[in-house]
């Protein structure tokens, strides 16, 4: 950058007899206007994110607005529109997103968390090495590819489960009345699980392996086994970090998009039979569905929904956080 | 509680190097010995061997012969995490765990043992260990705060506490007050003095005032040159390595003429 390089307006250029306090001198101002810039540009590229912020909420508040504002007789005229408000809209998909997703880490976390120990401390180098690197690469494929394996394949394998688990456990309300095929918010939930994982995955290993070496050995010495020592030391260490890990993946799971779009049979119910189709509908996923044949107030509609799933992803983060911070002076940080 | 170490020819290994050579040594029950010499020439490393804590580190291995109480610490059948529970570890840096009280600090090992231990059977322990570990009066009103707000010397002392709350035979100290202040480290001097009376206890230490103030028998550690193998040079009473050694390399260690 060529600020940075400059000399500042003022300091007059070296005598060549002096020159090596010259360029000390000159070294210390160019770092001085450096750290300066870079303070500047730090505090800009800040700035700059919650302006977005504040645009991003904004734009959905104005748009939504509409919506918001509208009366029951005006909503009816969109033709998709059910309940009479847009809260009674927007309720049964909050409930689906929330359950869809919280049920979706149910199930990544502990594999997860699983998965990252076996790298950071059972695996010998060369395979943790390979699985990393796998883990990665399941990171990176587009949640549409998920999808479509979620749909035409994982479906399929699915039912048999499912029908098992319903037969044996129907009992449980949670898992009665299976119907074929699998194209319920279970379902989804095993897909956006598969999608999360590696992201819950990685960033839990790299907390595990940042287990102070200090702390594992005084476990060791204690007469610990392997696994007791990673109760004692690497999972206490880690616990924030897989707290700020599981966020990230349901944050992931809370906006994706396509993958339950193609799995789930859509309903708008509060429901907790999670084997059935036609029960629950995530907010990502009925805007996608639903936009193509909106206009006016149905986009606005969904804009008020969008609104909502903000608002769900600020409080987890929210809830991360605190949850982060109140146990902060007992983590291994200090 | 105490019970006695014997090695004989012991060869420590990192992969193909060879760390430390030919140890034989005596180290008797109810005793501080301390093993002193130039860094870098195998006292850490041989002290890991006693408990088998060197085998965390990947490639090292021993050959040779320890024995505690006649028992073999390296039997086939022998697991090291049976050894380590009789065999305690102070290390160089306090180390308690962050994430737990003070209390749970004291009880982590004994936690381990998976024993279910009625509530003030725990808090006896709690008290019993901190006591020993000179620690209680500073702490008593606090024990549910975490380790970690103590400072350095109180944190070395709750890491003796740890230790010794599993009631081992033999406790191992590997530079405990290399990390502390003068006081701390007179704190910590004055608790092995007493420790001694119940425990067998091998101290590490670059300090030869305090291998000479704390224990009963000293080993001398050197080193030929880089890359060359530790060797035990000479093992005496503290009185006698001090005042009249027989090795020229003692000699010239102690008197600080190398090192
Ligand atoms: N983890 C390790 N891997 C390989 N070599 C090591 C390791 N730890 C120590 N060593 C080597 O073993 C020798 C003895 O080291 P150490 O036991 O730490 O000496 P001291 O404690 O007397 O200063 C040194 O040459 C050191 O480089
Ligand atoms: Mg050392």
């Amino acid at each position: 950058m060529p600020v940075t390089t400059t000399p500042p307006r003022g300091v007059p250029d070296p005598a060549p007899s002096r020159a090596d306090a010259g360029a000390a001198v000159r070294a210390a101002s160019t770092g001085r206007v450096a750290s300066r810039v870079f303070a500047g540009l730090s505090t800009g590229a800040g700035l700059l994110i919650l302006v977005t912020l504040a645009a991003v909420a904004a734009f959905l508040l104005i748009r939504a607005w509409p919506a918001l504002s509208a009366s029951p007789e005006e909503l009816e005229t969109v033709s998709w529109f059910t309940g009479g408000s847009v809260a009674e809209y927007v309720a049964p998909l909050v409930f689906g997103t929330l359950l869809a997703s919280v049920l979706a880490l149910l199930l990544a976390v502990p594999v997860s968390i699983g998965i990252a120990l076996f790298i950071s401390h059972y695996a010998p180098r060369r395979l943790a090495q390979g699985l990393g690197y796998l883990i990665d690469l399941l990171a990176a494929i587009p949640s549409v590819v998920y999808g479509l394996w979620g749909a035409l394949w994982l479906i399929g394998q699915l039912d048999p489960v499912f029908t098992w688990l319903s037969s044996t456990l129907g009992f449980v309300p949670l898992v009665a009345d299976y119907q074929a095929p699998a194209k319920n918010i279970m379902s989804a939930s095993v897909v956006l699980a598969v999608m999360i994982l590696p992201i819950i995955t990685a960033v839990s290993r790299e907390v595990f392996l940042q287990t102070p070496r200090l702390h594992e050995e005084a476990s060791l010495a204690l007469g610990a086994t392997r696994w007791e020592m990673v109760r004692q030391a690497v999972l206490p260490f880690g616990r924030s970090g897989v707290i700020s890990a599981s966020m990230l993946g349901l944050g992931r799971a809370l906006g994706e998009t396509m993958a339950v779009l193609m799995v789930i049979s859509p309903g708008f119910l509060f429901s907790f039979f999670l084997l059935r189709p036609g029960q629950h509908q995530t907010i990502a996923a009925n805007i996608a569905s639903k936009f193509p044949e909106s206009s006016g107030l149905g986009v606005s509609v969904l804009i008020a929904t969008g609104l909502a799933l903000f608002v769900i992803t600020f409080v987890v983060n929210l809830a991360a956080r605190w949850i982060i911070a109140r146990r902060a002076e007992y983590s291994g940080a200090n | 509680m105490s019970k006695r170490i014997d090695v004989a020819d012991l060869d420590v290994y990192y992969g193909d190097f060879l760390a430390v050579e030919g140890v034989t040594m005596a180290i008797e029950p109810r005793q501080a010995t301390a093993l002193i010499g130039p860094s870098g020439c195998g006292k850490s490393t041989f002290l890991r061997t006693l408990n088998r804590m060197h085998e965390v580190i990947p490639g090292a291995r021993v050959t040779g012969k320890a024995l505690m109480d006649g028992q073999d610490l390296y039997g086939a059948d022998v697991d090291p995490v049976t050894v380590r529970r009789q065999i305690g570890m102070v290390f160089q840096r306090p180390n308690p765990f962050p994430t737990m009280s003070i209390a749970d600090n004291v009880l982590a090992g004994v936690r381990l043992n998976n024993r279910r231990m009625p509530k003030d059977a725990q808090q006896d322990l709690i008290e019993q260990s901190l006591r020993g570990a000179n620690l209680w009066n500073e702490v008593k009103d606090r024990l549910a705060l975490p380790g970690s707000s103590l400072s350095g010397g109180q944190q070395q002392r709750l890491c003796i506490a740890r230790a010794i709350a599993v009631k081992p035979q033999v406790l191992l100290m590997d530079e405990p007050c290399s990390a502390l202040d003068p006081i701390s480290t007179l704190a910590i001097e004055d608790l092995i003095a007493e420790l001694k009376s119940d425990y067998t206890i091998v101290i590490v230490t670059h300090n030869m005032q305090q291998a000479a103030r704390v224990s009963d028998r000293t080993a001398f550690f050197n080193i030929a040159g880089t890359g060359k193998p530790g060797r035990l040079i000479e093992m005496d009473d503290t009185a006698t390595m001090f005042s009249s050694p027989r090795e020229q390399a003692t000699e010239d260690y102690i008197s600080g003429r190398f090192g």
